[in-house]
């Protein structure tokens, strides 16, 4: 059995045997779950359906959030990418998919948290993108979603997934690193380029402050899937161009971990400091809760 | 912790502390209602729940729970609506319970039969709860497992007699958890006991059996 306490773990074994991370993950999960691997992999491929199903909803023109604060911006930003934009339909169309997933889960529409609710833009956004715009197989990129899960797994345990915990590095940070190993498995490349890109993920979010304004899920939340999904893209393209995470994944992880615990708590979603508390952050949480 | 923990749950936004556990905390009260007519609600929020349980849709989330939707239920977001329709009064009450975790529900219930209840539990993060006091007396457990609530008189060994009857009538019960708390020596106690298993159907009847137990509830895993 996997303990899922470092990536080096996964990368070793996957390696030694010469298999994908994903396949070694499917596999001892389906061990210690006590069920077959088909049935787990239906599972993550209803996960993949619902990722699909938020992108759609998430991307209606009339889409708003609960708090009436955000809304549309998965329209607009896929409108846009009919143009191209600067970083090219493939990136403007991926990032359009963030921001719908990011806009469904706020205006109580359904997703799949990865790893959570905040952050749940970024995993959609990448691996939707490469099946449905690079004609990836769907079995590959779901299957992908289990190597996303395993390093997943080793920074919950090692590290935190939670904001409250760890900042908006552990959600957005977490998630984006989780995305950069699957889409390098996708892309083909071997366990441990998976484990480079997952580094060079959380090394480039590192210390990024959890600051909702007014404690909702929206501001600044929404369009930090689109930086995780960048960032998680830059990563995963690094490290198939054979550039080396210079510090390994698990040690970016323990660092994550230690700059986590040494936030001060108004910066760990308590919407106590950061963006939430500067003039107009403050003015759109008395607007939602009705102070003046 | 498994892989689906990371990729998943599926459930409704924006949060999974502030509308998945919400939802949860609700199933609670929709399993201690049991299957009876629900007349009214009112349910206190406190902490981060009485600040932002608008804009996290908290109280549709609390209220499909108490009505039996679950936390991927597309209903939440029309929770308010449907309670209307079917007839049932909600309220809800900021306040600040004192020693509470932040995220914190206190759920009075009152059914058309004439009985009520009081649930109150905690969010804790991540979609996990925590349920701290029914009726008023003091539990804790977290809704994962199926869990039994054995109320009784503070007697020697009530306790050795519901687990041994679980024990002897049941072998494969397997307890996960046991707590117990008291409001004083020889007063009313209450038994939380949370178990790997399905309970078997006659379960809670056959602990409502034994002497000095004056009710026993089960909580499917919610």
């Amino acid at each position: 059995m996997l303990k899922y306490e470092s990536v080096s773990e996964l990368v070793a074994e996957a390696e030694k045997r010469n298999i994908k991370i994903s396949e070694l993950v499917l596999e001892d999960q389906a061990k210690s779950m006590e069920k077959e691997p088909l049935e787990l992999y239906e599972k993550m491929e209803i996960s993949f359906q619902v990722m699909k199903d938020s992108i759609n909803e998430g991307m209606k023109k009339d889409q708003k959030s609960m708090s009436g604060l955000t809304g549309g911006e998965g329209y607009l930003m896929n409108e846009y990418a009919a143009t191209g934009g600067i970083s090219g339909n493939f990136m403007t169309k991926a990032m359009a998919r963030a921001l719908a997933v990011a806009g469904c889960n706020a205006s109580m529409g359904r997703i799949v948290a990865a790893p959570t609710a905040g952050s749940c833009g970024i995993l959609p956004g990448c691996l939707v993108s490469l099946y449905e715009d690079r004609g990836f197989e769907e079995k590959d990129v779901v299957m992908a979603m289990f190597t996303a899960g395993a390093i997943g797994m080793v920074i919950a345990e090692k590290s935190s997934v939670a904001g409250a915990q760890g900042g908006c590095q552990a959600e957005c940070g977490s998630a984006s690193a989780m995305a950069a190993a699957a889409l390098v498995e996708v892309m083909g490349g071997r366990p441990s380029q998976c484990a480079d890109a997952c580094a060079m993920a959380i090394s480039n979010q590192m210390g990024l402050v959890c600051d909702p304004v007014g404690g909702l899920v929206e501001i600044p939340c929404i369009k930090r899937n689109v930086s995780g999904l960048a960032i998680a893209f830059s990563s995963a393209d690094m490290a198939l161009a054979g550039i080396r995470a210079n510090i390994p994944a698990d040690e970016c992880i323990g660092a994550m971990r230690e700059v986590g615990d040494a936030l001060p708590a108004s910066l760990k979603e308590t919407a106590g400091g950061g963006l939430a508390t500067t003039p107009t952050g403050r003015k759109l949480r008395d607007k939602v809760f009705g102070l003046t | 912790m498994n892989v689906f923990d990371m990729i998943g749950p599926i459930m409704i936004g924006p949060s999974s502390s502030h509308t998945a556990g919400a939802v949860r905390l609700g199933r609670v009260v929709n399993k201690l209602i049991d299957n009876r007519q629900l007349k009214k609600v009112e349910i206190t929020l406190s902490g981060s729940f009485a600040q932002t349980y608008k804009g996290h849709g908290t109280d549709r989330a609390l209220l499909a729970g108490i009505m039996g939707y679950k936390s991927y239920s597309p209903e939440i977001r029309s929770a308010l609506d449907i309670a209307s329709e079917q007839g049932i009064d909600y309220e809800f009450i900021t306040e600040n319970i004192k020693g509470a975790h932040p995220n914190t529900a206190r759920i009075h219930y009152f059914l058309n039969d004439g009985t009520e209840g009081v649930m109150q539990g905690a969010s804790i993060g991540g979609g996990n709860i925590l349920v701290n006091q029914i009726n008023g007396m003091n539990v804790e457990f977290n809704g994962e497992n199926n869990t039994i609530l054995v109320m009784h008189e503070d007697k020697p060994g009530v306790i050795a007699s519901v687990t041994n009857m679980m024990h002897w009538e049941h072998a494969e019960l397997n307890i996960s958890n046991f707590h117990l708390s008291r409001q004083e020596k020889g007063g009313d106690a209450i038994m939380t006991i949370e178990i790997d298993n399905q309970p078997p159907d006659t379960l809670v009847d056959d602990i409502r059996k034994i002497d000095h137990v004056t009710n026993a509830i089960l909580i499917r895993r919610v």
